[in-house]
């Protein structure tokens, strides 16, 4: 298979944005309805004079007289690859936006790329500030999909996306999305997630290596995310999350969009819940996601777990109804104290439930066979 | 004229012989206490006066030196007054307690010359009895507690005016009745009083069992302090050199009148407390709420309001059992093995993220979950959900009573006793005694997963198995089972989501 290569065009292209970055950040964020990915479909002459009138000139020079040798020397610097959309390797999906990148920078294993065709990809986002259920419904979908055989893209964020990351790594493939150089760890807490996925995985970015994160590239980042995937799936967001502008980019590229439900009384859920309303796929699991991207029943997406003995079948039954806590399991179901700990013991044990810090249980994605 | 008096000086919870020197003699009429007194023991000088003169003797017009032997040893306290008191009568000729036996004395003197109690009878009596001492003066009040100490006379001085008669032996106080000791722990508040709430009361079963540490988290009001109070009643009673050690800590700290009528101690400190205040601390060094609970139970309520350097100074305490001070004069060591019982509230507001009337923030919960789980999380062994008894529990009938709970954790004791050795439990199971631990296949199956599948870490793998260990005493049996292999998987304290 070959190398993936980048012209030195679309490696100047890179540069330039990060020298531009500081600019950018005071036009896109400044004034109301410039946003970045509108500006990145410009061409360097048109972002330049938009950006920077002043040194426009100067930029422009000085982004177009570096030598090819020293782009392919930085990079090989940098310990990382890049791609552009001059290259075979360079992933389908970003063909389909205008506003696609030149260049891509990633980390990991290059052989991954010709697999990230929108019919195999799925993006998972939402809120940075995630309630429990919105983190844990993030990495049993996303358990769920990469099982299935589906990539999960994400964009390393606080909240949902780390908890997307987390789910899909341990069963199949993950990549995420920077808004900043794929050398930086942007959150810098998801360091050892970051380093993880850059290993098993894929870490993507337009941004050569070693830029810095700034506002605008975040926005930037997000189209990116949705044109490599064939589904975008919010999981949890409140009304004014940036995870929307992912959504809207998708719609507008004409991908599917997909929401999972929340409480109707949470704030936390009034973005997701928006979508389902404006006409978004509703996603209660992974059968969902599959379904509405290659047509109902083409592929399985369930693994059912394993038996479960009738006292545990009960405790289970209790908790999708609503007990949360041991006390009121015994309680409701008229076990002694030590029954209901090792039901729940087992089935916590089997996968079929997860308890959080303060011992409150709540329900995992798995079924269990019919009895 | 020299003359010298036999008594002791409190130093943390064990007490020192001090040796009061007096010599009277000839020059300005000046009165000294030499020998590192504090501020206690110096004003002494003005006591003794008082009560001297107040007690028909005559106060002598010398010059009088008190020395306080050894001189390198700090005195404190008001407990010497009565033998600088007394040596001053010998040397001044007033008084002759030839007559008497070997004798060690304490007390506080009033100015009308009657006696005071002070703190740490016990401690001073039995320190007595090491140093071959026939008998002990000390005030009526504390006449009880020194007669806890077998093989020494003590004698009850009401007043200093009494003093002389014992001497001249025309006076011999009754000797004193010793105090009860608490050896059975009924008396306290009952767990009876818990309704409903099985899974709090089967964890609290399981923590007086193995003496686990305990952590509560639910709602406010859902009966955390409640469950809290009620452990004491279901520990095991007291053994009579147990209940000595905790008499004499009391004692010392001067809280022998306010003991928990349940036996064991039960110490609840505000969450506001210093770590000197929880752990014992000062100059000198005084015992804190760690040790006041040896033997009993520290229950920290509101855990994620206590400061963080308050807690961290608890976990070396915790691990040995012992709080080691060191200052610049001298290292003391006091004993602290006690139950660790904590109670916390599931997010900032208290209701807990599954309640619709939660209003906390979601980065608010988890920031209060991760201070959670960075206090003591890795030294705390059992969880318990909390949660508020159904209207149907708190109308139905009364749980079950202490003394059944009782029996069933002391016979849970025995058996740990028996392999493990006596005053010993399953909480502190070394890692070679885990490893004669008997699993049965499908247990260790199960263990073995949840530790493969990284649920558990290594210590949380350890603490599954002491945890075990004891829900397996508790149901009698030899060998640790599926059954308890899970139960205690689901009691185990979480650190880590």
């Amino acid at each position: 298979m070959s190398e993936p290569r980048a012209c030195p065009e679309c490696l100047r292209r890179a540069r330039l944005l990060a020298h531009l970055a500081p600019y950018i950040e005071k036009v896109a964020t400044g004034t109301p309805g410039s946003r970045s990915p509108e500006l990145l479909r410009l061409d360097n002459e048109d972002l330049a004079a938009a950006v920077a009138p002043k040194v426009a000139d100067q930029v422009l020079a000085q982004a177009a007289v570096v030598p090819e040798r020293r782009l392919v020397a930085d990079l090989a610097a940098s310990r990382c690859w890049a791609t552009c959309r001059h290259d075979d390797l360079y992933p389908e999906g970003l063909g389909d936006a205008d506003d696609a990148p030149w260049a891509l920078f990633g980390r990991g294993e290059p052989r991954w790329l010709p697999g990230l065709r929108p019919d195999g990809v799925v993006t998972v986002v939402g809120a940075r500030r995630a309630t429990s259920y919105g983190r844990e419904v993030a990495r049993d979908l996303a358990r769920g999909l990469a099982t299935a055989g589906l990539v999960v893209v994400s964009g390393l964020a606080f909240g949902i996306d780390g908890c997307a990351h987390r789910g899909a790594i341990d069963a199949g493939l993950t990549v995420a999305v920077l808004g900043c150089g794929v050398d930086v760890s942007y959150p810098a807490s998801h360091r050892a997630l970051w380093r993880r996925i850059g290993e098993e995985g894929l870490v993507l970015s337009e941004l050569p290596p070693g830029t810095g994160a700034w506002r605008w590239s975040f926005p930037a980042r997000n189209r990116i995310m949705a044109a490599l995937a064939g589904m975008t799936v919010v999981v949890e967001a409140a009304r004014r999350s940036g995870s929307l502008i992912t959504a809207d980019l998708a719609a507008d590229l004409g991908r599917d969009l997909g929401a999972v439900p929340g409480p109707v009384n949470s704030r936390a859920s009034g973005g997701s819940n928006d979508l389902l309303a404006g006409g978004a796929c509703v996603v209660r699991d992974a059968q969902d996601v599959l379904d509405a991207m290659l047509g109902p029943g083409v592929r399985q997406a369930e693994r059912l777990g394993p038996a479960i003995e009738p006292r545990a079948a009960r405790v289970l039954a209790a908790v999708e109804a609503g007990s949360d806590t041991a006390d009121a399991i015994a309680a409701g179901l008229d076990l002694s104290g030590a029954e209901a700990a090792a039901s729940l013991a087992v089935l916590e044990a089997l996968g079929y439930l997860r308890c959080s810090l303060v011992g409150v249980y709540s329900r995992t994605m798995l079924k269990p066979p019919c009895v | 004229m020299l003359a010298t008096a036999q008594t002791f000086t409190l130093d943390g919870i064990s007490a020192r012989p001090v040796r009061v020197e007096v010599d009277v003699h000839k020059g300005l009429p000046a009165f000294s206490v030499v020998g590192l007194p504090d501020a206690a023991v110096r004003e002494a000088r003005e006591r003794v006066r008082a009560a001297i003169a107040n007690c028909g003797f005559k106060f002598p017009l010398h010059r009088i030196v008190a020395n306080l032997a050894p001189a390198s040893l700090r005195k404190a306290g008001p407990g010497l007054d009565l033998a600088i008191a007394a040596a001053l009568l010998t040397a001044s000729e007033q008084l002759d307690l030839d007559s008497l036996p070997s004798l060690a004395m304490v007390g506080e003197l009033a100015l009308d010359g009657s006696l005071r109690p002070v703190p740490g009878v016990l401690a001073i009596a039995e320190a007595a009895r090491e140093r071959a001492v026939e008998a002990i003066l000390v005030p009526e009040e504390n006449g009880p507690e020194a007669a806890l100490v077998e093989g020494l006379d003590v004698l009850c001085l009401p007043s200093l005016r009494r003093l002389a008669d014992l001497a001249a032996g025309e006076w011999v106080p009754e000797p004193p009745e010793p105090m009860g000791l608490p050896l059975t722990a009924n008396g306290g508040p009952d767990l009876a009083d818990l309704r409903g709430q099985r899974h709090l009361r089967h964890a609290l079963e399981v923590a007086a069992a193995g003496g686990h540490s305990l952590l509560m988290v639910g709602p406010p009001g859902a009966g955390k302090s409640l469950a809290a109070s009620r452990l004491p009643s279901i520990l095991p009673p007291l053994a009579t050199e147990e209940a000595l050690e905790v008499a004499r800590i009391a004692s010392a700290c001067d809280r022998l009148a306010d003991r928990e009528p349940g036996g064991r101690p039960f110490r609840a400190p505000h969450h506001t407390v210093s770590p000197a205040g929880l752990v014992g601390g000062g100059n000198p060094p005084r015992a804190g709420e760690a040790t006041l609970a040896h033997r009993g139970v520290l229950f920290l309520d509101e855990l994620c309001e206590f400061r963080r350097d308050t807690l961290e100074a608890l976990r070396a305490p915790l691990e040995t059992g012992w709080v080691s001070i060191a200052r610049a004069g001298s290292r003391r060591r006091l004993p602290c093995r006690f139950m660790l019982v904590a109670a916390a509230n599931p997010c900032p507001c208290g209701r807990g993220e599954s309640d619709p009337d939660c209003s906390c923030a979601p980065l608010a919960v988890r920031r209060y979950q991760a201070r959670l789980s960075g206090a003591l999380a890795d030294r705390i062994d059992l969880l318990a959900a909390v949660q508020q008894p159904s209207a149907e529990e708190m109308g139905g009938p009364s749980g079950e009573p202490s003394t059944a709970v009782r029996s069933r954790v002391a016979a849970a004791r025995e058996r740990q006793e028996h392999r493990l050795g006596i005053g010993r439990c399953n909480a502190e199971m070394t890692p070679a005694e885990l490893r004669e631990c008997h699993l049965d296949d499908a247990a260790a199956a199960l263990l073995a997963d949840s530790y493969s599948r990284r649920r558990l870490s290594g210590r949380a793998h350890d603490r599954v198995l002491r945890l075990a260990q004891t829900v397996t005493d508790l149901a009698g049996s030899e060998v640790i089972g599926h059954e308890q292999m899970a139960q205690a998987l689901q009691l185990r304290n979480r650190e880590d989501s």
